[in-house]
């Protein structure tokens, strides 16, 4: 009896085992499968929070939809451990069959999941990490990013202060590479004088040295990046120091992610971007409002470019009439880019980098309370990443 | 770099040491007198930041945080005690590690769960507000003096309450030999329970002093955790005067080291290298300093004898 009974069941899972590649095969035909890589663990789970809602809410105003086809969402969380990303990206693509890798908060990560992903040709999107690795020679056909390269935003912050006649700037930076990058395209664009450059530690709780520094260097201005909590404490240790009269022009230090624990202590300082959430144009204003209405707190740009990053997913999709097996006309449809952004203008140049212009925005107080960005003028117009022209695409 | 900057780092230095010093105080305390290893000592740090923005944003003011979050502070240490680190005085240090590390990740993430992972915002009292110019151009925060302050009175009633007190001479006495003392007939458990509440209540009312200047975000306490083990060390370990001496000997290396360590290396290298080299090694200085203390004395600079 027992026996019988143990092999009825046996032979009941291993029907539904045989059964499986065929319902897998049937559900390819009809969705899409998108992988998409958040950080959800550690203290920068909030970036990764705004990038999936953002993708999810791109996804609900195509009712559900890319393209016409179903989206089913694996969801990746990196753990900001780059061989965590890559174990669990390949387990995406080898047992879940993911369509695309859609994501990534952090250069590293993405380092760390490119040839896994690429190299079972499969179309990876990144919609914040724009490393210049993957800009220049590194360039992959089948990696896309709708965010920006990083030398970018920083050069967009020297042309602004070129812009404004500034002669002396103090700059402070973490030190680690992406701080020098900073200084790197900062001065790129900026050619007065740089009074001092001040390394801090990646850990550094208080500033109250370096704000002693930059009182008695007396610059015109301010020129930091300091990501995450970091810029929590610059920003309101720099106020609290009475420094607030000394433009403070920054880099991903103030945004809609760290301004609620920054608030007033961040009032007028600026940032650069190619997007704010005052971007006054339809798609933008009804992504805003939704995103609002659904999460209650106001989305920064990781929401907005994931936003995008469903926007052209389901452009490409509809291009193809959701022939996904296509990877050539599939890639075509990716590059036309035939979206509308909540940044207005949006295109790729060759290197599958963004095209697009660059604002200096500033710290505001809206009516409600809350605090966002707002675009105070256009910096660069049309800009192309400094390293696309070294991208031979194959 | 002027007298008058040289000062001001000075004070900056003081001030940041007093604040380890809130931290570390509680952190030698339980391991002179426990011999018992807590690195969960950072996350009572980080929960009494928590409770005081809490209770801040629910009052309305930065005092009622401060009031209500002292003792409820209080209470989780106890918890705690009662729950997990009650069970490990009797194991190896290795035990210890691992479940007061268990407990990091657990309440980290018990932080983020309840509190989300975006940093919180704490107002500066309004009494404490505005700041008093020092040197040209840069105010020194009122708030920051206060923070000195309240670490000194901390420290002074710590001493009295350390070496004035019968409770106190029980702490030193556990301290020196606990099974003497518990032969003496003190209830030594609860003498251990009612030092690690203190510790607790101490760590949070570090954290509650900090929340106005440094942000308030899961995984706060791990960075002063490791900076509090360095003062415990080069104070030596179980000893208050050690643990304060040497929090402001470990605030003045940090912040002079930061200030003067580029400049010093300017005078070896080009300006670009110089700085970066300088900011590397202005990071390991306060390592390099307790390599150097222990060498010398590998009981730190005010061990507490032993019998």
């Amino acid at each position: 009896m027992m026996t019988i009974g143990r092999r009825g069941v046996l032979g009941g899972v291993a029907a539904g085992v045989l059964a499986m590649p065929a319902i897998r095969a049937r559900a390819q035909q009809q969705g899409v499968k998108i992988g998409l890589v958040a950080v959800q663990t550690g203290p920068q789970a909030a970036l990764g929070t705004q990038l999936r809602d953002g993708f999810l809410l791109g996804v609900k105003h195509l009712d559900g939809k890319l393209g016409g086809l179903a989206v089913q969402v694996v969801d990746i969380d990196d753990e900001l451990r780059p061989e965590v990303a890559v174990t669990k990206t390949r387990a995406a693509l080898e047992r879940d069959k993911v369509d695309f890798v859609v994501g990534v908060v952090f250069s590293n990560i993405l380092q760390a999941i490119m040839r896994p992903v690429t190299e079972t040709n499969t179309f990876l999107i990144s919609t914040n990490a724009g490393p210049s690795t993957f800009a220049g020679r590194g360039c992959n056909p089948f990696f896309f990013t709708t965010s920006y390269n990083n030398d970018q935003v920083h050069s967009v912050m020297g042309q602004a202060a070129q812009d404004e006649g500034y002669k002396r700037v103090f700059i402070m930076v973490p030190n680690y590479q992406a701080g020098r990058d900073a200084v790197h395209g900062f001065k790129s664009r900026f050619k007065g004088e740089v009074v001092d450059e001040v390394y801090v530690p990646l850990n550094q709780l208080d500033f109250s040295a370096e704000l002693a520094r930059i009182a008695a260097a007396k610059p015109d201005a301010l020129f930091t990046f300091m990501p995450g909590g970091l810029g929590v404490n610059l920003v309101r240790q720099y106020r609290q120091a009475g420094l607030a009269n000394i433009p403070f022009l920054s880099t991903f230090t103030v945004d809609e992610a760290t301004l609620p624990a920054q608030q007033d202590a961040a009032l007028g300082f600026f940032s650069a971007a190619p997007w704010a959430p005052n971007m006054d144009n339809e798609q933008n204003r009804r992504f805003v409002r939704d995103f609002e209405a659904a999460h209650n707190y106001v989305p920064g740009s990781y929401a907005a470019q994931a936003y995008d990053g469903a926007m052209l997913l389901d452009s490409a999709i509809r291009r193809v009439k959701g022939n996904l097996a296509d990877k050539q006309a599939l890639r075509a449809a990716l590059e036309a880019a035939d979206f509308r952004s909540v940044r207005g203008n949006f295109k790729f140049g060759t290197n599958h980098y963004p095209v697009q212009d660059f604002w200096l925005c500033k710290v505001a107080k809206r009516p409600d309370g809350k605090f966002q960005t707002e675009t105070v003028r256009k910096v660069l117009e049309n800009n192309v990443d400094p390293f696309a022209a070294e991208c031979r695409m194959r | 770099m002027s007298t008058q900057l040289l000062l001001v780092q000075a004070l900056n230095g003081l001030q940041f040491g007093v604040l380890l010093f809130l931290v570390a105080a509680g952190l030698t305390l339980v391991f002179g007198v426990m011999d018992f290893i807590n690195l969960a000592h950072g996350v009572q740090y980080m929960l009494g930041a928590y409770l005081g923005a809490s209770f801040a944003a629910w009052t309305g003011g930065f005092w009622a945080g401060l009031v209500l979050a002292l003792p409820v502070a209080l209470a989780c240490g106890l918890v705690l005690e009662v729950l997990v680190f009650r069970h490990l005085y009797d194991r190896d240090h290795l035990s210890q590690v691992l479940a007061t590390f268990g407990v990091i990740l657990f309440l980290n993430q018990a932080v983020r769960a309840i509190w989300g992972t975006a940093p919180l915002q704490v107002p500066m009292p309004e009494l404490l507000t505005g700041g008093i110019t020092l040197m040209p151009g840069l105010q020194y925060p009122v708030y920051r003096l206060a923070i000195l302050g309240a670490g000194l009175a901390t420290a002074g009633l710590l001493w009295l309450l350390v070496e004035r007190t019968r409770v106190g001479a029980l702490v030193r006495a556990g301290a020196t030999n606990a099974p003497m003392v518990a032969a003496l007939g003190v209830d030594i458990r609860r003498l251990f329970m009612l030092v690690f509440g203190f510790g607790a209540m101490l760590a949070g009312f570090a954290g509650v002093m900090a929340a106005p200047i440094l942000s308030v975000e899961p995984g706060m306490g791990d960075t002063v955790l490791i900076l509090a083990f360095v003062v415990i060390v080069i104070g030596g370990i179980g000893s208050v005067r050690g643990a304060f001496l040497a929090a402001l000997l470990v605030g003045l290396i940090e912040t002079l080291g930061r200030s003067l360590m580029p400049d010093l290396m300017r005078l070896f290298l080009a300006p670009s290298p110089a700085r970066q080299a300088g900011a590397a090694i202005a990071s390991m200085l306060v390592y390099i300093a307790m390599a150097a203390i222990l060498a010398v004395r590998p009981q730190g600079l005010f061990p507490v004898r032993t019998g």
